[in-house]
């Protein structure tokens, strides 16, 4: 057997010098029984590795202060909550960027959304407790999907006190690459957004933590 | 990226469906791995999903008792579905807790069960990455590579695909290794994995823009991958010792 893998090995080098060390090594590892291994080498094998290792930790470091994602405005956890400019149904105007130093919470809704639905009671519940601590809830509603009157007779139904925005163009729905409804972003006092959740209804234990949370961030 | 499905009224979550199908494909590999080691595949998929039941179970009154005044102005939030309501790591000890108590009353051998439980393993570490391709998170790092991808704002690296391909070259190292001659003793496939994947981590964490930052701007997953690393190495050198001695012996 061994005298066959080596004639096999011989043949491959005489054709190629330099593939054919490489399928020698191979081979040669694959077919020694690897418990054999000698042990120095192995130790030598991990030590080389470790060390290895160690210089790529020291170079990858990333300095101190190097992360832009503060700075970059993208729906996503750790970015800056990309800003927006819309009406309320009665024609007041609401500027993202206007809320810095408010715990913000902007939840994109449809008034023929069953867990959008669900889930604004308990919104209206939070925003009652956290409002005088600064905690805002802007409702961001589909307009361009949805039936505008119906979106205001569940408003009027369920009593919501929060600002009801209007998307007539769904430009804000896009700017946030809102794919399914409700999506929600917890946006804290330096406009950084700390928390996405996609779908629901949220619970109100979820709600009531992330606005502490938010407020906790407070500068 | 797609985070999620819509059907209609229903909107499906493309990362869990993803983890989902990863337990199921890796469960099923994990059973023919058990068939081939003479282990009762009926106690691998009990053991899994005791571990994660427990797992959830626990995640959830831990997460509760962190913020108990939440919870009681609306006890129904218990039972919520909002996976943003669950304290992973103490979810983790918890499954791991159950697991290894389940494991203790059926008698199963340690290593023996871990090396059965590699596929899973090596395929759930597969759908993490490809979760996090669909849900955007653990995105690269700023790039002018040609192959950046635009995430977030800017040209990235595509760190979630590196993720995947690293992951899909160890599950098929697993697949030979286990066959092979390395596998002289009981766990040096699990062990072989966990080095692979730390390994992995080591590398690919310098390609991301989301890392947590230790001091002097080194990264801290590197750091305890690094420190797993070496802890496989030495098992690993124990391991072959006390064979080439034992044959010594023998011999």
């Amino acid at each position: 057997m061994k005298m066959k893998i080596c004639s096999s090995i011989a043949f491959k080098l005489s054709r190629s010098d330099k593939l054919g060390y490489i399928y020698l090594s191979i081979r040669t590892f694959s077919i020694t029984n690897m418990k054999n291994i000698k042990l120095s080498y192995f130790i030598a094998l991990s030590i080389s590795i470790l060390i290895l290792g160690s210089a790529w930790i020291w170079l990858s470091r990333s300095p101190a202060g190097s992360t832009t994602q503060g700075e970059i405005r993208a729906p996503q956890k750790g970015f800056s909550a990309p800003d927006f400019t819309l009406e309320t149904f009665g024609n007041e105007t609401y500027t993202l960027s206007d809320l810095r130093g408010n715990a913000v919470l902007v939840n994109f809704w449809a008034s023929w959304c069953p867990p959008c639905r669900s889930e604004m009671p308990a919104m209206q519940r939070v925003y009652e407790d956290f409002q005088d601590q600064g905690f805002i809830v802007l409702a961001v509603n589909s307009t361009h999907q949805d039936n505008l009157g119906d979106a205001i007779t569940f408003v009027q139904v369920h009593k919501l006190d929060f600002p009801i925005l209007l998307d007539q163009d769904g430009s804000a729905g896009r700017s946030y690459d809102v794919r399914s409804l409700p999506t929600s972003y917890f946006i804290n006092p330096e406009g950084i957004i700390q928390d996405v959740v996609v779908g629901g209804p949220m619970s109100e234990a979820l709600l009531r933590i992330r606005a502490e949370q938010l407020l906790e961030t407070n500068p | 990226m797609l985070p999620t499905i819509q059907l209609g009224p229903v909107s499906l979550q493309v990362p869990g469906l993803v983890l989902l199908a990863g337990l199921w494909i890796g469960l099923t590999l994990s059973e023919r791995r058990a068939k081939r080691g003479g282990e009762n595949p009926a106690h691998l998929y009990n053991l899994v999903f005791i571990a994660i039941i427990a797992g959830i179970i626990g995640a959830r009154l831990s997460y509760a008792l962190t913020y108990p005044d939440a919870f009681t102005a609306n006890l129904l939030s218990l039972v919520s579905l909002n996976p943003g309501l669950l304290d992973p790591f103490a979810g983790g000890l918890i499954a791991l807790a159950a697991g290894a108590i389940y494991m203790y009353r059926k008698q199963l051998p340690l290593w023996a069960t871990l090396d059965a439980l590699t596929p899973l393993f090596a395929v759930m570490a597969i759908a993490i990455g490809i979760s996090h391709y669909a849900s955007g998170s653990a995105f690269g790092k700023p790039t002018g590579l040609p192959f950046g991808i635009q995430l977030w704002g800017e040209l990235r690296h595509p760190s979630q695909v590196y993720e995947i391909i690293l992951a899909s070259l160890i599950l098929i190292a697993i697949y030979y290794i286990d066959r092979s001659s390395w596998n002289f003793m009981p766990g040096n496939t699990f062990l072989t994995f966990i080095s692979l994947t730390a390994f992995s981590r080591l590398l690919l964490e310098t390609f991301r823009g989301d890392s947590i930052l230790v001091t002097g701007g080194l990264r801290a997953a590197p750091l305890l991958a690094w420190l797993v690393l070496a802890a496989c190495l030495l098992i690993f050198t124990r391991r072959l010792n006390a064979t080439q001695v034992g044959e010594e012996l023998e011999g």
